[in-house]
């Protein structure tokens, strides 16, 4: 069973070498030429006045929260799903009460505003 | 195999032809990637009445080795006021989710890597630590560009995952499996007994085309590629990366591109299963041409979208994940529940 999982460890291994490679390659063969000018960050032709890390707009935070919600849901999902056929009926209407449930918060935070962006 | 296994014995023979395999994947992918860099500009090209590269070889076809050598040559910059160890594992965080997908895409009934029962969870799970690359790039290149791009890109790759696993949760609906080989099994029978009418993209053309967009979407590709965006933050997260860093953001790109074209192939337009009834002798038999050519139409459609809409605002492409998508996708799981439980229930 758990020798169906080796491949793809493997793969993962040959997924970082393939990223690794061409920066070793790279680090190589091309040219190094240092140079304050060329090192300092990109910015429209003049010296960078502040720091990039600054302050962002905080609806990217929302979207991230509500997306671990809803990932989360479809984890829930996932598994009832694939086994729907055997549940039937009442295994149907169950997921219609969960469902219904999520859409009474997908409703609330779609009046709060939390999905504008002006 | 045996010859291997007898050279070096059990264990070692076995991880040897591993790796034979994954080359054999691998391989043909990168040659992929690197010509469908070429496809794009030539289709786009022709798209626009211009006739795209064609100095490099014979009609341009050697243009991509030419790129990448170009790429090798020049200098990798590490700009002074970047996190210098995550600016170099960016790249490697972003191409390798987008290979290590490529373990258990299925190509034929048998021909599989790794045919394991969870195979769409993890192509779940590893697709979504491809967003890592984007976060970490946007970070360590400390640009107000790169910062402003790696957070849009993310927030609207997290956005469109949710609607993509609304689409995901039908397909297990109706296939009962998370098993990828037997989610284009069960495509194979149905109306017109194994055609182009019993794949899941007529039953679910909802959640087809939710899928569709939101790969496009996922992919950060045109015209949703306000991350990237030439005209008002230059490259977006990976603007202070050059020379073969870069590259590997490129190639990462195109390959997520392929990705999600061999997916939507096998979820929606029966995988390697022929378009034709079982009947009709050689045009019916399935293979891994049918894959091949389903791969090629999904990308060429990416083309065509990329030559045809002007980008979105991203308050649009937002709307349309949450307000458009989400709503539409958790609908039809509901009828198609609903159809499932009925007696016109295709899926018995």
């Amino acid at each position: 069973m758990l020798q169906n999982y080796f491949p793809i460890l493997m793969f993962v291994v040959v997924g970082l070498l393939v990223g690794v490679g061409p920066l070793l390659l790279g680090w190589l063969l091309a040219p190094n030429r240092p140079d304050p000018e060329k090192l300092s960050p990109y910015e429209c032709g003049f010296e960078a006045f502040e720091d990039a890390r600054m302050k962002f707009d905080v609806r990217y935070y929302l979207v991230a929260i509500l997306f671990i919600l809803f990932d989360l849901e479809i984890a829930f999902l996932f598994p009832w799903a694939v086994v729907l056929k055997e549940l039937g009926m009442y295994g149907f209407g169950v997921m219609i009460e969960f469902i219904t449930v999520l859409t009474i918060g997908f409703v609330y935070m779609w009046k709060k505003g939390a999905l504008e962006w002006e | 195999m045996e010859l291997l296994q007898n050279l070096l014995g059990t264990e070692a023979g076995l991880a040897v032809w591993t790796l034979l395999k994954i080359l054999a994947i691998v391989a043909p992918l990168m040659i992929g990637v690197a010509y469908l860099t070429l496809a794009e500009r030539k289709v786009i090209g022709y798209m626009q009445i211009r006739i795209g590269p064609n100095r490099v070889g014979p009609k341009g076809l050697l243009q991509p080795l030419a790129d990448g050598v170009k790429l090798l040559m020049k200098e990798i910059i590490l700009p002074t006021k970047s996190s210098k160890g995550l600016f170099l594992v960016a790249p490697v965080l972003s191409i390798m989710p987008a290979l290590a997908a490529w373990a258990v895409i299925p190509f034929t009934d048998t021909m599989v890597l790794a045919n394991i029962d969870a195979s769409l969870l993890f192509i779940m799970a590893i697709t979504s630590m491809g967003v890592y690359g984007v976060i970490v790039a946007g970070w360590a290149g400390n640009s107000k560009y790169s910062f402003l791009g790696a957070l849009r890109s993310s927030a609207q790759i997290v956005s469109y995952e949710i609607s993509m696993g609304f689409a995901l949760v039908g397909v297990l609906m109706v296939s009962g499996s998370l098993n990828l080989v037997e989610i284009v099994n069960q495509q194979g029978h149905g109306i017109g007994g194994g055609s182009v009418l019993s794949w899941n993209w007529l039953p679910l053309f909802p959640l087809f085309l939710v899928y569709l967009i939101s790969g496009v979407a996922e992919t950060n590709r045109a015209p949703f590629d306000v991350a990237e965006g030439e005209s008002e933050i230059v490259a977006g997260f990976h603007v202070e990366y050059s020379g073969m860093a870069f590259a590997v953001f490129f190639l990462a790109e195109y390959a997520n591109m392929i990705l999600v074209s061999a997916l939507t192939a096998i979820m929606f337009m029966g995988g390697w299963l022929s378009p034709f009834p079982a009947s009709w002798g050689a045009l019916g038999a399935s293979g891994v041409i049918w894959l091949l050519a389903k791969i090629s139409l999904v990308l060429f459609l990416f083309l065509w979208f990329r030559a045809t809409f002007p980008r979105y605002r991203y308050d649009q492409i937002m709307r349309l994940g949450w307000k458009i998508f989400i709503p539409v996708s958790l609908v039809w799981v509901l009828v198609v529940g609903a159809w499932m439980m009925s007696p016109l229930s295709l899926w018995n």
